[in-house]
């Protein structure tokens, strides 16, 4: 048992599964896009406001936007304990990702609250 | 017949170098790589490489071969294309020119604990298996320990202390999967950790390498699978 404490989370499968199970949901996020994107034709600012206006379309939006964070800081964490035998640098560069991902998180949030 | 030999000596050399060997190979014969590397060692007696057995069984012969891993005495000359440029196991330290500190690779062994752990009673006379039961093991039990699948696993090249390793894990699934093994849940739950098992990004070098045709990428699915039927 090899011991972690940046990773998301401290379960080598949990994040195997959080790393597949966010890939699906931004997979059905893009698909949904491209659809409303084709099927509205002329994209107004009008109709992109009124889609991010429902209950629907914001919480697929920030399960999206979580998938995002979670994907992103498991993937780049571990591209850095792959590629980055530094430890000072490898820390920086976690440290990074890791407020960055809460800080679009937290971001993400007051958007979607605003509409 | 033009060879191409890593060569380094710590003791005397600053660094490593290829030597360039000539080798006369009879018109219309064949051998296998190891032959050849013993009568270029009687050309330059300080080459230094391991062999044991010279059939593909002990595993000492472990190298890169033209870029690929393989056993040196069961790989034909015929099957090289000239010049054979021959260099030591990836990602191990280097002892002397084709010999490699072979450490990392058996701690990582170790730590599978390859042997069966019982916590029942033991019988009168032996443990006995179904047939169905022992069919498991096949395809795992084979492994040699030559470390040329390991050794040509990116992953273990950047991890080699915490990643186990394509070997190490083809080991662990076989007593995983050993009907007399009571120690299931223990072995896994010393498996569930962000490297040992899911460092494995399923490129399948070793399976592309491996001398006794095992597939050890198969074998980390499996593991997985029993992770996931455990854990979910």
């Amino acid at each position: 048992m090899v011991a972690t404490v940046t990773s998301l989370g401290r379960s080598g499968l949990h994040d195997w599964i959080i790393q597949r199970l966010s890939a699906v949901i931004m997979l059905a996020y893009t698909l949904y896009l491209t659809y409303f994107v084709i099927s509205t034709g002329d994209v107004t600012a009008a109709a992109w406001q009124a889609l991010f206006a429902t209950t629907f379309m914001k919480v697929f939006s920030l399960l999206a936007l979580g998938s995002i964070v979670m994907h992103a800081w498991i993937g780049l964490w571990i591209v850095s304990t792959d590629y980055m035998p530094k430890l000072a640098i490898r820390m920086i560069f976690q440290a990074f990702v890791i407020i960055m991902c809460l800080a679009l998180m937290i971001w993400g949030i007051q958007i979607l609250w605003s509409i | 017949m033009k060879f191409s030999i890593y060569r380094y000596n710590p003791e005397t050399d600053k660094k490593p170098y290829m030597q360039e060997f000539d080798l006369e190979v009879p018109e219309g014969s064949d051998m296998m790589l190891l032959d050849a590397m013993l009568l270029l060692k009687d050309q330059d007696a300080t080459l230094s490489f391991r062999r044991s057995c010279r059939e593909g069984v002990c595993g000492s012969d472990g190298m890169s071969i033209n870029g690929k891993n393989g056993l040196a005495c069961i790989t034909p000359l015929s099957s090289l294309k000239a010049p054979i440029v021959v260099r030591p196991l990836p990602g191990l330290p280097v002892v002397r020119d084709l010999v490699v500190d072979m450490t990392q690779f058996y701690k990582q062994y170790e730590k599978i604990k390859p042997y069966l752990i019982t916590n029942d009673e033991p019988p009168a006379k032996e443990r006995l298996q179904s047939p169905e039961e022992r069919a498991k093991l096949d395809g795992l039990y084979e492994c040699i320990l030559c470390a040329c699948c390991s050794t040509s696993c990116p992953s273990f090249w950047w991890n080699p202390d915490k990643f186990v390793g394509p070997s190490g894990l083809l080991q662990a699934y076989r007593f995983l999967i050993d009907s007399r093994d009571t120690e299931t849940d223990e072995r896994l739950a010393d498996l569930d950790d962000a490297y040992s098992v899911f460092r494995c990004r399923g490129i399948m070098n070793c399976v592309d390498v491996c001398p006794k045709g095992l597939n050890p990428t198969q074998a980390i699915g499996h593991i997985r699978s029993m992770l996931l039927k455990r854990g979910v």
